[in-house]
């Protein structure tokens, strides 16, 4: 199971609280999920928040607090600093998003952003790109987990660089990676596992399908698959055939 | 003392974060930044509220 900051998790599937049909059925699919992780923000008091909170804290999972929403070091360190005393932890899963369309992480104030609240006695799990470079400054600045996306967030794309991404798994062997966003269907979560990623976060496509608690499930079955797959190491694949069966003794008709 | 609270205007006594937070009538689970800045919660009560200050008081919330 993925060990975070010295902290081993009972899954290795991380799951959003957002968006769900109604807070029965959120539990419902946490439950299903067997998630070890729940991400979580903060937003202005309407009134909701004490009964959220009295939720969150009966599914028994780690909280991971989010700065979603963030677009500048500021926003981001402040957000972050609030959570830590609201959720009474030092995990932090930062985002400081660089495009409203796209919601791609600015990667500059990302790292910035990083820097000051490792420094500050942070952990942080910085949601970023593939990008190699990005993510040594991120492992620079003070940074034990990479989450880089799968696909920009809420799309359901999955992989979108499959490349990319075995590329970072292949140059970073011992840093804890994490596929968060852009998880569309199981096949994908499937997909990072069988790559060698650790965990895989996801939101959307749990709490918008139309029964989240069998979604939940399946995530976690293709999880589970995609994590033995990769322990019992892939075939590598080929452009030609190769017959299976032995050509030897094959009679002459 | 005219301050906004959560982005709406409020005229109150308060004088402090912890004034204000009482005042509006803010309990439970919450975190406070005034004008950009983190106020945490042990320094509340010796926080001092400004003409025109931006007070933002947060609750935990669902996200991904």
């Amino acid at each position: 199971m993925p060990t975070f900051y010295g902290t081993e998790v009972s899954s290795a599937l991380m799951l959003g609280t957002a968006g769900y049909p109604s807070p029965a059925i959120l539990a419902e699919a946490f439950r299903a999920s067997g998630a070890g992780i729940a991400t979580v923000s903060l937003r202005r008091e309407t009134g909701g928040g004490q009964d959220f909170w009295a939720l969150i804290r009966d599914l028994g999972t780690r909280i991971l607090p989010n700065t979603a929403g963030c677009h500048t070091v500021r926003e981001a360190v402040t957000t972050a600093q609030m959570a830590r005393e609201v959720f009474d932890t030092p995990w932090i899963k930062l985002e400081v998003i660089g495009h409203a369309d796209s919601l791609q992480p600015d990667p500059f104030a990302l790292v910035e952003a990083a820097s000051i609240l490792t420094a500050d006695g942070f952990q942080v799990f910085p949601y970023c790109t593939e990008d190699l470079i990005v993510c040594e400054h991120l492992l620079d600045a003070g940074c034990e987990v990479l989450m880089p996306w799968g696909a920009p967030i809420g799309s359901g794309l999955g992989l979108n660089n499959r490349y990319g991404l075995r590329a970072l798994r292949a140059h970073f062997p011992d840093v804890p990676l994490v596929v968060d966003a852009g998880i569309g269907l199981p096949s994908h979560a499937a997909a990072a596992m069988e790559m060698g990623f650790d965990a895989v976060l996801l939101n959307t496509a749990v709490a918008k399908a139309g029964d989240p608690a069998g979604m939940a499930r399946a995530m976690a079955l293709a999880i589970e698959a995609g994590t033995a797959a990769h322990a019992a190491d892939p075939m590598e694949p080929r452009d030609m055939a190769a017959p299976s069966t032995p050509l030897i003794g094959k009679a002459f008709l | 003392m005219k301050i906004t609270i959560n982005g709406t205007p409020h005229d109150l006594r308060a004088t402090t974060v912890a004034e204000a937070l009482e005042e509006a009538g803010f309990t439970g689970k919450l975190a406070t930044a005034l004008n950009g800045d983190f106020v945490p919660a042990g320094l509340r009560a010796t926080t001092a509220l400004t003409e025109g200050a931006a007070l933002e008081v947060l609750a935990p919330m669902q996200g991904g």
